[in-house]
């Protein structure tokens, strides 16, 4: 076993970590978006979709992150996971 | 007429006062320019300290604008470099002793005499960053290559583009060839390719810097010393020279070599 490998994470040079983490940092930065923004948003969704479907709470998350958009450009993006529950019967028509 | 640069980072420790002390000398060594460096830094001054000339002040920055002296009686000349003044900050106030139009003024006045007005920001972007912005056409950035640094360097850049600064320039500090050559630490394209900005120099770790500001002396003045070759690259830049950017390439450790001998390890 490769003793050197034990302090290491992955095979990933911490050189690529530093990177993907400022381009996400920077995201949020340059968008300007505060955790209070973020939570509006959430509420906002919870209301809409709760008239059709059962949502897990506390599983739902809304996020800042990034998209490629082409082969070397990324754009950002806000992406929500929205764990169902039940679809409730008025959206089954 | 000359030009007022204000050298800035947002992050603290990232080496601006060295970057303005050693561009500054620079300018007057290499380009006979005549150069005043301005420590913006009310409070923590330490620009008079890396040029070695802290025990010459009488006046500061912080007198001049409360017109308890004229600006010449604040102006130290440096003894060593032709041509190089400094107008030190003020230790015992604080930021909000000087305001933005004051500075502006300060800066005008000062152009219309020397080649370079060099700013020396404070750390931060609060008072004493719009202080030290407010009279300057051009900045030059400083980080080193770390995320924090970076970061901050860019939160800078949008509050520079903000008040009007058109095409703000980079220099990474503190680079270290052997740990970016085995993947540890962010090179020069990955920080140009992530703040999208011009570059003008990048200055490898050196020890001689430490000792160098032990000393009071700019290492730009040391022919023997690394970062002393890039900060007068920058100089050169600075001044219009196409200068490339110098190689840093690292020293084979010498377990390096002994693999290369015996042809364990190609050549890279």
């Amino acid at each position: 076993m490769d003793f050197l490998r034990l302090f290491s994470r992955d095979d990933v040079s911490s050189k690529d970590i530093a990177k993907e983490r400022l381009r996400l940092i920077l995201v949020h930065d340059r968008a300007n978006v505060s955790p209070q923004f973020l939570e509006m948003i959430k509420s906002q969704i919870i209301n809409i979709i709760s008239d059709y479907v059962d949502i897990e709470e506390e599983g739902l998350e809304v996020k800042l992150t990034r998209m490629k958009k082409d082969e070397d450009a990324t754009v950002p993006a806000l992406v929500a996971n929205i764990p169902i529950k039940r679809i409730k019967h008025v959206a089954r028509a | 007429m000359g030009q007022v640069i204000v050298v800035t980072s947002g992050k603290g420790g990232v080496g601006k006062t060295t970057t303005t002390a050693n561009i500054g000398t620079g300018l007057a060594l290499l380009k006979h320019r005549k150069v005043v460096m301005i420590d913006a830094d009310i409070g923590l001054r330490n620009l008079d300290v890396v040029m070695g000339l802290e025990n010459r002040i009488v006046y500061d920055l912080v007198d001049v604008v409360q017109g308890v002296c004229r600006l010449k009686q604040a102006l130290i000349r440096d003894k060593r470099f032709e041509n190089l003044y400094l107008l030190p900050a003020a230790q015992t106030k604080d930021k909000t002793a000087v305001s933005p139009e004051q500075m502006k003024n300060l800066c005008d006045q000062l152009k219309e005499e020397f080649d370079y007005v060099l700013v020396d920001c404070p750390a931060g972007i609060e008072q004493g960053f719009k202080n030290a912005i407010a009279g300057a056409e051009k900045a030059i950035i400083v980080t080193t290559p770390e995320v924090s640094a970076v970061r901050d360097a860019d939160r800078v850049i949008g509050l520079l583009e903000a008040a009007g600064f058109e095409e703000p320039q980079l220099i990474i500090n503190r680079i270290r060839p052997d740990m970016v050559k085995r993947g540890d630490m962010m090179d020069i394209d990955d920080i140009i390719d992530i703040l999208a900005i011009d570059l003008l120099g990048v200055i490898p770790e050196d020890e001689r810097i430490v000792i160098s500001t032990n000393r009071g002396e700019p290492a730009v003045a040391d022919e023997s010393s690394k970062a002393g070759q890039a900060y007068r690259n920058v100089t050169r830049r600075l001044e219009g020279e196409n200068v490339p950017l110098m190689s840093l390439d690292v020293e084979p450790t010498l377990m390096e070599k002994i693999k290369m001998l015996f042809g364990l390890r190609a050549r890279r």
